[in-house]
């Protein structure tokens, strides 16, 4: 049994993860509630806004966590974009049709990124990346704070909007009812546009936020989809709340996981995780059980 | 959909039948054609033209079996790499421990995939899980096998397992060991098995009663079609289906790491081309697939020649061909193809 402060150690950082991994599932959380569509590209969303941080950084030298808020609007706009012009045609389709136009995607915006970067690892280096925060017994990487404080600043933005605007309202109400929304006259197209912008924004944030603690490759997408899926199953497909549980959840069974069986089980946990999940309370911790 | 053909041959009766419907034929000079090249081919081909007709009718193959879980009975797996991963492990893993080849153990490695998509089937329609929860369900039980195999130390874990390989011009039918041609031929009788079995299956009342099921599960139900079961056969038949494939692959491929044969890029290759060909239909499959290597492989292969290698051109083109076909032709490319080749549309 590892000491006291390790386990201390290792659950904060997990805790500091989980909130990160909880704004990279809100968008996905968000676009699902909200479109009913199941965002196969996502995780590739996330690994494009990656390798934005990292031309930035090794182009203009722009810090990560301030690419970050360029990073926001740009995927927003082409988030509103994809959706408006795009995907919005596709609304009715079939579910499985909806899931293979989304799985296409994601499959060429991982070969793109592919054949523009190459298979290296690419990565992103700050003065104070090895830099770490002394609390008595803790010791937190100062990358891990601030991503985690750049997901809590985002994610209360993401309540503050949902919560006190009018747009926000409005998305809300479809969610809860799309044809009553549609009957209200309220500008259905332009909301779904909103909300895939908004989960665009969030991933790439995530993105941004995450690009310093891992070696980017044009393969991650995959993983991170799969990851932000897990979180969301977990928390409650739909539910913001859930999202942000699912992602604490995720992030700390994984940190220990990883202290406590052996470091490459730890991605096991979490698709074991998944599987007893959607068995058992199949619309998530938050969804109720049936 | 009604075949133009069989109109006039009904009103002509029995008098002059070859007359009376001139797509058949055709239709039969067709696949005449078809069969002899499919045949002569390894006779004609270079080894490159070879290897690809081979993956071409592998990828038909595993095609075909997924295509019986979702274009027949509707059921999206998008973990289908679980199968062919451990039909591999299973044959693999005999064959390097106690020599025995894969007529005995593809045997094992059928019961082992069968049981597991029986395992997951039963969870999953018995709790009722659907859409997207049970294709992510179907991911996670894949990405468990990748994770876990890394971790068996007698299958290599993470550094592959390994099957000796001896001469390979001496051709050994009873270890499956031989030249590329030998593996051809392999897989256009299993390629061919599974269109027969295919055939068979949709004209059956499993056939009738997955396409219910498809369409419309309550419905079905509440005509009495035991849909749990129904759905359960299904799953089974495909798993099954794809360890033999994965048998194949270990035996021709000769190396195995689980993190390619178990990863979610295999599971997605497995169904673009299915969905590319037509979903639910007999030949779509196949098209999807010679599609797929024509165009995937042929143009990285044209690139290699040029001098340029570039990776994630083949996927990249996959990728493409299921986004344009997803969104022009949701039926996929077969059923417009049967119609100029004169073939009856078979989107049942």
């Amino acid at each position: 049994m590892p000491a006291a402060a390790t386990i201390l150690n290792v659950v904060v950082s997990g805790i500091l993860t989980g909130i990160v991994y909880g704004l990279m599932a809100l968008g996905l959380s968000a676009i699902f509630g909200v479109v009913r569509l199941v965002n196969f590209a996502h995780g590739e969303l996330m690994t494009l806004a990656m390798y934005g941080a990292v031309v930035a950084f090794q182009k203009l030298a722009l810090d990560p966590f301030l690419s970050m808020a360029g990073a926001a609007v740009l995927f927003g706009a082409l988030g509103y974009a994809l959706q408006r012009g795009f995907i919005n045609r596709f609304v009715h389709r079939p579910e499985h049709a909806q899931m293979l136009l989304m799985l296409a995607l994601a499959i060429i915006v991982g070969n793109v990124l592919l054949l523009a970067f190459g298979p290296d690892a690419r990565n992103v280096q700050t003065s104070y990346q090895l830099d770490s925060f002394e609390l008595g017994p803790l010791l937190l990487d100062k990358v891990r704070v601030y991503a985690a404080a750049a997901a809590l600043v985002t994610t209360a933005l993401l309540g503050a909007f949902f919560r006190l605007t009018l747009t926000g309202k409005a998305i809300r109400a479809c969610a809860d009812n799309p044809l009553g929304a549609r009957v209200a006259g309220l500008p259905v197209a332009h909301l779904y546009a909103v909300t895939f912008g908004i989960g665009a924004a969030t991933v790439a944030v995530a993105g941004c936020a995450t690009v310093q603690l891992i070696e980017v490759t044009p393969g991650l997408g995959p993983a991170y989809t799969l990851l932000a899926f897990v979180i969301v199953i977990v928390g409650g497909l739909g539910s913001m709340v859930g999202a942000l549980l699912g992602g604490l959840i995720i992030g700390l069974s994984e940190a220990l996981a990883g202290l406590l069986i052996s470091p490459s089980v730890k991605s096991m946990v979490s698709f074991g995780l998944l599987a007893v999940i959607l068995l058992f309370w199949p619309r998530g911790l938050l969804g109720g059980r049936r | 959909m009604i075949d133009s053909g069989t109109a006039p041959d009904l009103a002509a009766g029995t008098t002059a039948p070859a007359l009376a419907d001139p797509g058949r034929r055709r239709r039969q000079v067709m696949m005449g054609i078809a069969v002899v090249a499919a045949l002569g081919l390894p006779l004609l081909g270079t080894s490159y033209l070879v290897s690809a007709a081979t993956l071409a009718l592998y990828l038909a193959y595993v095609g075909q079996a997924w295509n019986v879980m979702m274009g027949f009975a509707g059921q999206l797996s998008l973990g289908h790499s679980l199968y062919v991963g451990l039909g591999a492990y299973v044959a693999a893993g005999i064959f390097v421990h106690t020599g025995v080849g894969p007529w005995a153990s593809v045997w094992l490695a059928v019961g082992v995939c069968a049981a597991v998509g029986a395992f997951i089937g039963l969870l999953a329609f018995r709790l009722r899980i659907a859409g997207v929860q049970l294709s992510l369900l179907t991911i996670a039980f894949a990405e468990l096998a990748r994770i876990g195999f890394d971790h068996i130390d007698a299958l290599g874990g993470p550094g592959g397992l390994f099957l000796p390989v001896t001469n390979r011009g001496h051709v050994d039918l009873l270890g499956f060991r031989g030249p590329p041609a030998l593996y051809y031929y392999g897989m256009l009788v299993l390629a061919a098995g599974a269109l027969g079995l295919c055939a068979l299956l949709l004209r059956s009342r499993a056939g009738y009663y997955w396409r219910a099921i498809r369409e419309d599960e309550a419905a079905a139900e509440a005509v009495g079609i035991n849909t749990f079961r129904w759905k359960m056969f299904a799953v089974v038949l495909s798993s099954a289906m794809t360890a033999v494939a994965g048998t194949f692959f270990a035996f021709y491929n000769n190396s195995l790491f689980p993190e390619q044969i178990f990863g979610f890029e295999r599971s997605v290759e497995i169904l673009v081309g299915p969905v590319v060909g037509g979903l639910g239909t007999l030949f779509g499959p196949i098209v999807g697939a010679v599609t797929l290597v024509v165009l995937g492989d042929g143009t990285t292969e044209l690139l290699n020649k040029a001098g340029i290698d570039v990776p994630g051109v083949r996927q990249g083109i996959h990728g493409l061909l299921l986004l344009l076909v997803t969104i022009y032709m949701p039926n996929g490319i077969w059923p417009p193809l049967a119609r100029a080749l004169g073939f009856e549309p078979k989107r049942i």
